[in-house]
């Protein structure tokens, strides 16, 4: 089943949800003959998608919203964190093509600080699947939930085989390793997933974690991980500031433990627009670059 | 409109005012704001809205939405005379015991929803309008927005797409004072022709004398459910409206009265609302 496949199926089965989009309908793009006017469509006006999704959301709906991460989480900002934080209705916000989705559409499209700003809003939830396997896997659980949700929509075919169990606030832990452990989260897990295994090839016990929901946040296993590792990564794409590092960092100082930790994150700094896999490359994120950064950070211990 | 019936609704308008000048010590209020959109409040609760305390969670109730939070002295002095509100809590404004502060929020039975932020609640008065469509209701939608707040973007966001989304169910209403919080609006981001502009955004357009309880019936009756447009109603009010001595007086925005002047202004309302009473009385014989 696909994300499509699922909204019709949900939209069928209960008449709380409500797919609306502020013009943005590649992921949903057969909806509107399925679903009829279940489907909503403001055109290109986010502050209004929001606006409109909280009072369908009084009335006891479940919107789920779409539109490109950056105008959704920025332009509407004020609107999601008055209308829907305040109100703690249960929106449920897609973003499209967040991060180092954006591919070539430069830094306007680049959502680097949506995970910052929507876990600063009180009440709402932030998930951010691997890849299209994952999303599907939490979706129907992350669209049932009561609570505002920010999703970074990711249909990244998948490498890997996920586990199907999910619970909010608990990463999928794909392996524990001595040495060093990976976390991250979204479309960057792939090459997080390649680089565990190139690690392994050097002698290094690897493991590797996928966070899925950064709020709630898995403590837990922040916790065990900069305890247990020598090196612990901490790779996404996002700003420095805000994202997993920071929530790193925060769980490490409420709960007064220490560690040694290698951020791999744009620091005050957009990405080179270009197609993904050349990205990768001029931003040292390949799986052989990404090797090589933390062979250099393990060195220095 | 029988006179009996003005007379009850200038009674009630009465009342609402002097809560709200009450409101007006003690921290302060926005006053100015709230005087202005007292009779618009005052006629929908008592003549237009099918909402009371018997029936505030009922979905086939109609909504109402305060958009210009900033005049929710007048809600909450409406809601108060209208039953929905105890009176006593009104001695709790501003105070930590309470949620009786400067802009509305849904711990006030008959609030819909928080508002506080300028050019939000006529997309979300739009949300719930379509949930009504949806559902095949025949409630009515109703946002009261400020004039000052035309100048928020988000408003005409919402004004261009509410009648592609055939939202005949919904009807926006303008206190038109004339102010924003410093200023004149024509002295700043100037908003007339503004029938003509809500007009070409594809709304039906109605004007009305928001002090005037017979020519707001004479408006909001004519207002169909099913024209396949959204309804706005421009109501011309005078800012501080009752009080001479504050009416149109650019920094009686927001004040903070001491208990002598609050004294001075009951007087003055008392003084002002005989005369207004013997006069359209006179009028409507």
């Amino acid at each position: 089943m696909n994300y499509e496949t699922l909204l019709e199926n949900l939209t069928k089965k209960d008449e709380r949800f409500i797919i609306m989009t502020a013009e943005n309908r590649a992921a949903i793009r057969n909806l509107p003959s399925k679903i009829g006017n279940r489907f909503i469509d403001t055109g290109i006006t986010e502050m209004t998608l929001v606006g409109m999704a909280a009072g369908l959301a009084l009335q006891g709906r479940i919107p789920i919203a779409h539109s490109l991460s950056t105008f959704l989480t920025m332009r509407a900002f004020e609107f999601i964190r008055t209308d829907i934080g305040i109100g703690n209705l249960p929106v449920k916000l897609v973003g499209g093509v967040p991060g180092l989705m954006s591919e070539a559409n430069g830094p306007t499209h680049q959502a680097l600080e949506d995970i910052s700003i929507m876990r600063g809003i009180p009440n709402m939830r932030v998930f951010c699947p691997a890849d299209e396997d994952d999303m599907m896997i939490c979706m129907e659980k992350i669209l049932n939930s009561p609570s505002p949700y920010y999703i970074r929509y990711n249909n990244r075919k998948p490498l890997y085989s996920h586990s199907s169990v999910f619970v909010e606030g608990k990463a999928e832990i794909i392996s524990m390793g001595k040495d060093i452990n990976i976390l991250t989260y979204g479309i960057l897990f792939s090459e997080a997933l390649e680089t565990s295994k190139l690690l392994e090839s050097k002698g290094f016990d690897t493991g590797l974690i996928n966070m899925r929901t950064l709020k709630p946040i898995d403590e837990g296993i922040i916790i065990n991980i900069l305890k247990k590792s020598k090196l612990t990564v901490i790779l996404e794409d996002h700003f420095l500031t805000g994202g997993l590092f920071s929530i790193v960092s925060e769980t490490a100082m409420k709960y007064n433990i220490s560690g040694k930790v290698f951020p791999i994150a744009f620091k005050e700094k957009w990405f080179k627009p270009a197609l993904y896999k050349d990205i990768l490359i001029y931003e040292e994120l390949t799986p052989l670059l990404l090797t090589n950064r933390i062979l250099k950070e393990i060195e220095k211990i | 409109m029988t006179v009996d019936k003005i007379n009850e609704l200038k009674k009630t308008a009465y009342k609402v005012r002097e809560h709200i000048i009450k409101m007006s010590a003690d921290g302060g209020c926005f006053i100015g704001a709230s005087l202005s959109c007292t009779d618009i409040l005052v006629y929908l609760y008592n003549c237009f809205l099918n909402v009371n305390k018997n029936n505030s969670k009922d979905p086939q109730r109609d909504f109402f939405f305060l958009s210009k939070g900033h005049d929710v002295p007048a809600l909450y002095g409406t809601l108060v005379e209208t039953g929905l509100l105890d009176k006593a809590r009104l001695n709790n404004h501003l105070k930590t015991n309470d949620f009786i502060y400067w802009h509305p929020n849904t711990n006030i039975p008959g609030v819909e929803f928080h508002s506080g932020s300028l050019g939000h609640l006529l997309s979300v008065a739009m949300g719930t309008a379509y949930d009504c469509k949806l559902k095949e209701q025949e409630n009515k939608v109703v946002v009261l927005l400020g004039d000052g707040e035309l100048n928020e973007g988000s408003i005409w966001e919402a004004l261009l797409v509410a009648p592609s989304l055939k939202l005949d169910n919904l009807i926006a209403i303008i206190d038109r004072n004339k102010f924003q919080a410093n200023t004149k609006t024509e002295n700043l981001i100037k908003l007339e022709p503004l029938s003509e502009k809500f007009e070409s955004f594809r709304w039906n357009v109605g004007k009305t004398d928001g002090h005037s309880f017979i020519d707001m019936e004479r408006v909001f009756s004519k207002i169909s459910g099913n024209s396949g447009k959204p309804t706005i109603i421009i109501a011309d009010t005078i800012r501080g409206k009752g009080l001479p001595s504050i009416e149109e007086k650019a920094d009686r925005w927001f004040v903070n009265f001491t208990y002598e002047e609050i004294e001075d202004l009951l007087i003055e309302l008392r003084t002002k609302e005989k005369t207004i009473l013997k006069s359209e009385t006179l009028m409507v014989r």
